[in-house]
């Protein structure tokens, strides 16, 4: 009895203490409508900010709502980075043109000798033809992603030019190892030769030779434009390595906005790249005689190599002199 | 001819992820591929919501504007779809996509993306409209035989929108005048550049 009194007591304070409250509640705002709002979300997290929440699935990536931001590296993508990639290699195809017009074919000034030196060794040219193969294929293929939607999509056809894209993406994917296998080769084999010095200050004081006939700068096995190009491989094969395991990896990369960054700077460095080996494609091949006998049969003529590496061919000559003097001795 | 959008009223969505399952159901999607999530915002906190979301169908889709091999293409409603028989799977679209609709099967070694798959608003792809081929790639074609987005028509709470966005816009319009409150057209200043002003 005394219980069901005081639950009355209970309940009766209840209605009263309601009735009390009723006048401050109805000032009160209907605490549903006490909402989160994606304008004021976004405001507040200004730019840079996800809208992101709890997800039931395991891909926790998914509970990003919303991402703006995506669409400036779209944009970036989309324009900015066709636009830089198109103007490098065009840019350097046409300067190169320019410079065979006015300069023409470098000869050997002393015309060749018909003698031989050995100039790089199997293990030297497996390392740069790896190199240069695998990066012919995967610069292709990368370029494909930029440009062929504009340049080889109309003549191809939508089917034909997805297979051609889906095969250089599996290209891409594969054959950067070996690409990444060659290019450490290639820094153990050829570093020590390339640490600048005080020869390669002249070298690039006099234009390396390039620019007027019978200039000659002295230069050891590398000269300081090989350095510059080599150093551009090495730096620029490294960047692009990394990020393009992060890209192969996205999920060890982290997030969109990681990919983004990644894709970027794999996309710029690319470009770079590029055009630097053309210009090196150039000298090496139609720019300068006797040049692409270094990488093809490994043997140089003696006058090419006095006049483009005099200091390693005296190099090579005291080496081989030294070796005459001693054997006899024995 | 309409143009087509979602609009999730966040203020009725009760998180049953009904949507995400129909749509699974419907389409009959890989594991691990979700063509539309619920996102809880707050969760836990005053003014908690959740949000369904799914491919928003962007006017000038950034996707688009990066997939390097023009895979993409707009329907007369509006609706953004794409060819998987062009698609390489390079990943551009999911970096670009503002809404985390573009998804990948995971396919190969090196964790190697398969075919993009995404939110098609129940309207298939380039393959003749409820073909056999059309199915097997991207699931029903429900706007080819005159009905809406599954996710949208069996919403329990009518929360989630689909059909013609002006049509939609004014019914959420109209709810939020009736009740009072409305947490916003989510999404939509994102991929459409306009919200829906009460």
């Amino acid at each position: 009895m005394a219980n069901k009194i005081s639950h009355l007591l209970v309940a009766l304070s209840l209605v009263l203490g309601l009735a009390f409250m009723a006048p401050s509640a109805q000032a009160q705002v209907n605490p549903t409508e006490q909402s989160v709002n994606e304008g004021a979300l976004l405001e507040a997290l200004g730019s840079g900010g996800n809208v992101a929440g709890r997800i039931t699935i395991p891909d926790q990536n998914a509970g990003y709502l919303i991402k703006p931001d995506n669409k400036l590296w779209a944009a970036l993508q989309g324009e900015t980075l066709h636009q830089i990639s198109i103007w490098a290699v065009i840019g350097m195809v046409a300067l190169l043109t320019l410079f065979y017009v006015i300069r023409g074919k470098i000869r050997v000034d002393g015309g060749l000798s018909g003698r031989k030196i050995l100039r790089f060794n199997t293990i030297e040219r497996f390392a740069h033809w790896t190199l240069a193969s695998t990066f012919i294929i995967l610069a292709l293929s990368g370029l494909n992603l930029i440009i062929g939607k504009t340049v080889i999509l109309p003549l191809l056809g939508e089917n034909a030019f997805g297979t051609l894209s889906a095969w250089g993406k599996i290209a891409h994917n594969y054959l950067a190892w070996p690409f990444m296998v060659a290019l450490v080769m290639v820094l153990l084999l050829w570093v020590v030769h390339n640490i600048p010095n005080r020869l390669d200050v002249e070298w690039l004081k006099q234009g390396g030779g390039l620019v007027k006939k019978g200039v000659h700068p002295p230069a050891k096995k590398f000269n300081a434009g090989q350095k510059i190009i080599f150093w551009a491989v090495i730096a620029g094969g490294a960047a692009l390595s990394y990020t393009g395991v992060m890209l192969l990896f996205p999920a060890v990369a982290g997030t969109p906005a990681d990919w983004q960054f990644f894709q970027t700077i794999h996309a710029l460095t690319a470009a770079v790249l590029s055009a630097i080996i053309i210009a090196h494609i150039y000298i090496g091949s139609v720019g300068m005689e006797g040049a692409f006998d270094a990488m093809g049969t490994g043997e140089v003529d003696e006058n090419w190599a006095k006049e483009h590496h005099s200091l390693w061919v005296e190099e090579v000559k005291g080496a081989k002199a030294s070796e005459g003097r001693t054997q006899p001795a024995e | 001819m309409a143009r087509m959008k979602f609009l999730c009223d966040a203020d009725r969505c009760i998180e049953c992820n009904a949507c995400v399952t129909a749509c699974k159901n419907e389409h009959e999607v890989p594991w691990g591929i979700n063509r539309r999530r619920v996102v809880t915002i707050n969760d836990g906190l005053p003014g908690e919501r959740s949000v369904s979301m799914a491919c928003m169908h962007c006017t000038d889709a950034p996707c688009a504007a990066v997939c390097p091999v023009s895979c993409f293409y707009t329907t007369d409603d509006g609706v953004v779809l794409h060819n998987k028989d062009t698609c390489i799977g390079c990943g551009y679209c999911a970096y670009a996509c503002p809404f985390g609709a573009p998804q990948y099967p995971q396919t190969a070694n090196f964790g190697t993306r398969g075919k993009m798959d995404k939110c098609t608003y129940c309207s298939g792809g380039p393959e003749p409209d409820m073909s056999q081929a059309e199915y097997v790639k991207y699931g029903s074609n429900r706007l080819a035989e005159g009905k809406l987005p599954l996710c949208a028509e069996m919403c329990s709470t009518k929360s989630l929108l689909a059909g013609d966005g002006d049509i939609i816009a004014e019914i959420y319009r109209e709810r939020v005048i009736t009740r009072g409150y409305g947490s916003g057209a989510w999404g939509w200043r994102t991929a459409y550049g306009e919200t829906v002003t009460v």
